[in-house]
């Protein structure tokens, strides 16, 4: 077990966590603290490029979440655990192509020279995704001890989205057989809101897309592939979608309003982090978790359920 | 019977007589519809080296064809046109006009990477889209997407500040691309935010527009990727023969 040394790790939050995403950033310390974890923010970190930069120029966006690995490193962490997706999917991304492509490598020297900071070499750094932190620092039986079945009867979809499990190559540590992480069927979710006794539902669009990229250039795509996503968990028995990502979780909650009113299809599945599920499980208040910043409304389903 | 899979042919390429004698022959009824003949002179032999010249495009020359693709395309189960198996056949046979006639979808790829999780030859059918849809707005076919004007106003802020902050990038967006922020359903996503929880909200947008969120000492981060970007543009405007200093 590495649960010892994942109960320091390195954070980095990123810019969704610091605007739409605040609920996660705030849901993710809490958790933290409840379970004795210590988060110790990236000093001066910036934007891994997110889905946008590498279509101006791949390399750009290596560099850039080169540069957070490189923070990490010299502030003494083997670890740094990003809770968004793309910044999470960047950070593995850079790191295999720190390993694997030389031309990647190379711009990285260049730019990290021109910057005047160290090259950040690969391997120096593990990036985990809050998933695996509080899934292996933590462990499905503490959980199970410290919520005593407080989720009971909480039907949830857990939705993990795109960048959380493709493309499959730059998670080495995935698919490795019992105990890790499925890129087809991932389940740590499901494992840790399970402990805390929620109800998974069998739901089929775990990694279904968003269509989050798209959000705002392609509305209507994106309003399409989230109501299809709704609609499906609601078809699949849940009250609540949990997430992991900021992009998905917003996208979700906004194509929801649009679907209802510009194509007139109302659905009622509420959208919140999982980390505010565990956070409400583990005791927290539903202020302390931020629910009042989610745009679907669940504080009646949370009352009917004992929760927050 | 005569043309299995009619379907596959575009209609003005299929001529349907009611009444046909050939040869002394009537083959009026079932035999009647012929398909046009077509000559394919203009080919151009470069296509797959200017795609493979922009960034995502690399590796098409590994494509065999599997069509794995477009099976897993997110895409296209809701879009049957979009068809990334077939814009890379298209492309690696240099049938540029037949591309042309998907112009106007090609960059609604949403990157949700299936395409690469299933593809056999590591052919990254994700990025080739990115590079044909570059492609199509530097060869002047199409103007610059929506996508497109994303991810230039929000790789501005990056090189700016180091970070982007939502509402800045949010705002740039729709000026760019001429959409006013009052559509109804993007009024009913803010005053229900800001109905539920006011101050929170409106000291954050405030505060966000006021103290722009950046890393310390950028500037000279920031030059030295936009030298590296300047570069790379240069180049894959000579690999497409266009002139290297004209704006995109």
């Amino acid at each position: 077990m590495d649960g010892d040394d994942l109960k320091r790790v390195a954070y980095y939050p990123g810019c969704a966590l610091e605007g739409t995403g605040h609920a996660y950033n705030r849901s993710t310390k809490e958790v933290g603290k409840a379970l004795g974890l210590d988060l110790v923010e990236l000093e001066n970190w910036n934007c891994c490029g997110a889905m946008e930069v590498k279509n101006v120029d791949p390399q750009v966006q290596t560099y850039l979440s080169a540069r957070n690995l490189a923070i990490a490193e010299d502030m003494g962490f083997d670890k740094v655990m990003a809770p968004c997706n793309g910044c999470y999917h960047n950070l593995k991304k850079a790191e295999y192509d720190l390993a694997h492509n030389p031309h990647a490598a190379e711009v990285n020297d260049r730019i990290s020279k021109k910057a005047g900071h160290a090259t950040y070499q690969p391997g120096g750094v593990e990036t985990i995704h809050a998933l695996d932190w509080i899934k292996r620092a933590v462990g499905e039986d503490v959980l199970r001890e410290k919520a005593r079945g407080k989720l009971k009867g909480l039907k949830i979809a857990n939705y993990y989205g795109c960048m959380y499990t493709r493309p499959r190559h730059i998670f080495p540590e995935k698919d490795k057989g019992p105990g890790s992480e499925s890129t087809l069927k991932p389940h740590f979710m499901d494992d840790i809101l399970a402990a805390a006794g929620a109800e998974n539902v069998d739901f089929p669009l775990k990694t279904a897309c968003c269509g989050g990229a798209h959000s705002l250039s392609d509305s209507d795509i994106s309003t399409k592939l989230v109501l299809n996503i709704l609609q499906t968990a609601e078809a699949c028995g849940a009250e609540v979608i949990a997430t992991e990502c900021p992009t998905c979780h917003t996208g979700l909650e906004m194509h929801q309003v649009r679907a209802e009113k510009v194509l007139g299809r109302k659905t009622n599945v509420k959208i919140l982090y999982f980390t505010q599920l565990l956070g409400m499980a583990l005791g927290l208040s539903a202020s302390k978790v931020g629910v009042q910043e989610n745009l679907s409304d669940p504080s009646d389903l949370l009352r009917a359920k004992g929760l927050g | 019977m005569p043309i299995h899979e009619k379907s596959l042919i575009r209609p003005e390429n299929l001529v349907t007589h009611d009444q046909l004698v050939i040869d002394g022959v009537d083959v009026s009824g079932h035999w009647s519809t012929f398909i046009t003949s077509r000559t394919i002179t203009d080919y151009n032999e470069a296509l797959q080296d200017e795609i493979a010249a922009l960034p995502g495009g690399e590796y098409i020359h590994r494509c065999w064809q599997c069509g794995s693709c477009t099976n897993a395309c997110t895409v296209n189960a809701i879009e049957p046109d979009f068809n990334p198996r077939y814009w890379i056949y298209l492309i690696r046979q240099g049938l540029e006009e037949e591309l042309l006639r998907d112009k106007d979808i090609l960059w609604q790829c949403v990157s949700c990477n299936k395409c690469t999780y299933a593809c056999p030859r590591d052919v990254v059918p994700e990025g080739v889209m990115k590079a044909t849809a570059h492609w199509l707005e530097l060869k002047g076919h199409t103007p610059k997407s929506p996508s497109t004007h994303f991810d230039e106003g929000f790789t501005e802020s990056i090189l700016a500040t180091g970070k982007i902050e939502e509402g800045r990038v949010l705002r740039t967006f729709f000026k760019r691309t001429g959409q006013p922020l009052n559509q109804p359903w993007l009024v009913a996503l803010v005053t229900g935010l800001v109905r539920r929880f006011p101050i929170f909200y409106l000291a954050r947008m405030g505060f966000s527009a006021v103290f722009r969120p950046r890393t310390r000492g950028w500037s000279r981060t920031g030059a030295a990727i936009q030298d590296y970007v300047n570069e790379r543009q240069a180049e894959q405007r000579a690999a497409l023969g266009l002139d290297v200093k004209g704006g995109h």
